[in-house]
């Protein structure tokens, strides 16, 4: 199968008070449907990243439920309003239970 | 007379043939969502609420060469304050096996009710987007994609 999800974020590492951000996200992942067939026929298993979620110092700032039918290597962007110096948390929740996470620091000044 | 009798019978028969095509076409598209599916979840979610047009921007290529990697960009118009932000926004397809594409929540903290991502779409069909505000009003936008490369790996 395939190696690790890697999680690739990019944010701004400083920002002025009150000004708008956009955040990029993209991880590394099959993205199986469910919907697909092998060669003998039969259904591959569905597998997908189901939750993508931010938050900043501990309070949640976004989520997103993904479908099947979001993209292999799901892409996923969103705004922020930076206010104070702190750090990011994502996180990344598989169909199989596990969680990637990425930590990003963000400096307001 | 016999050959009139003939011919009926030869367009009995087309017409029977051409009813089975229609049928199995039908059968086919049944693996499929469609509006009332789509209507079905909204349902679900918000019951019998009318949905006002306007506030959603929904940013879908007009045209999709690869429907595997469709990019998908909503902004919905909103103050994003703590008294009157945009609480949640769902996407729907009606032309895809299953009629999810992705639910979104915002905070306040985000400024502004802004998101992209990427979907696959099986054929081309309509994607519809709800917007749910902190106040309880509900929006609604639709756009139409065509599809030229199905994106189900089939």
């Amino acid at each position: 199968m395939s190696t690790k999800p890697t999680p690739r974020v990019r944010v701004p590492a400083k920002a002025a008070a009150g000004e708008m951000i956009e955040i990029k996200t993209l991880i590394s992942h099959e993205m199986e449907s469910g919907q697909r067939k092998d060669a003998k026929g039969e259904t591959i298993p569905r597998k997908i990243i189901n939750k993508f979620s931010a938050s900043f110092n501990g309070k949640p700032v976004f989520s997103a439920d993904w479908h099947p039918a979001i993209s292999a290597n799901p892409y996923q962007s969103f705004f922020f309003k930076a206010m104070e110096s702190g750090e990011f948390t994502f996180t990344w929740k598989d169909d199989d239970g596990s969680e990637y996470t990425a930590k990003n620091k963000l400096t307001v000044g | 007379m016999d050959f009139q009798q003939a011919g009926l019978s030869r367009r009995h028969a087309l017409k029977a043939g051409a009813f089975a095509a229609v049928a199995s076409l039908l059968g086919a598209k049944l693996a499929f969502a469609d509006e009332k599916t789509v209507a079905d979840e909204l349902k679900k979610l918000y019951g019998d609420k009318p949905f006002a047009a306007g506030k959603i921007k929904l940013d879908v290529p007009e045209i999709a060469e690869n429907g595997l990697v469709v990019p998908i960009n909503i902004e919905v118009e909103s103050p994003m304050t703590d008294a009157d932000y945009v609480k949640a926004v769902h996407v729907y397809a009606d032309g895809n096996p299953l009629p999810g594409i992705v639910s979104y929540s915002f905070t306040p903290a985000c400024g502004k009710a802004s998101a992209a991502t990427r979907m696959r779409l099986a054929q081309t069909q309509n994607i519809v987007c709800v917007a749910e505000m902190s106040s309880g009003a509900l929006h609604m936008a639709k756009a139409n994609v065509k599809v030229t490369i199905g994106g189900c790996g089939g």
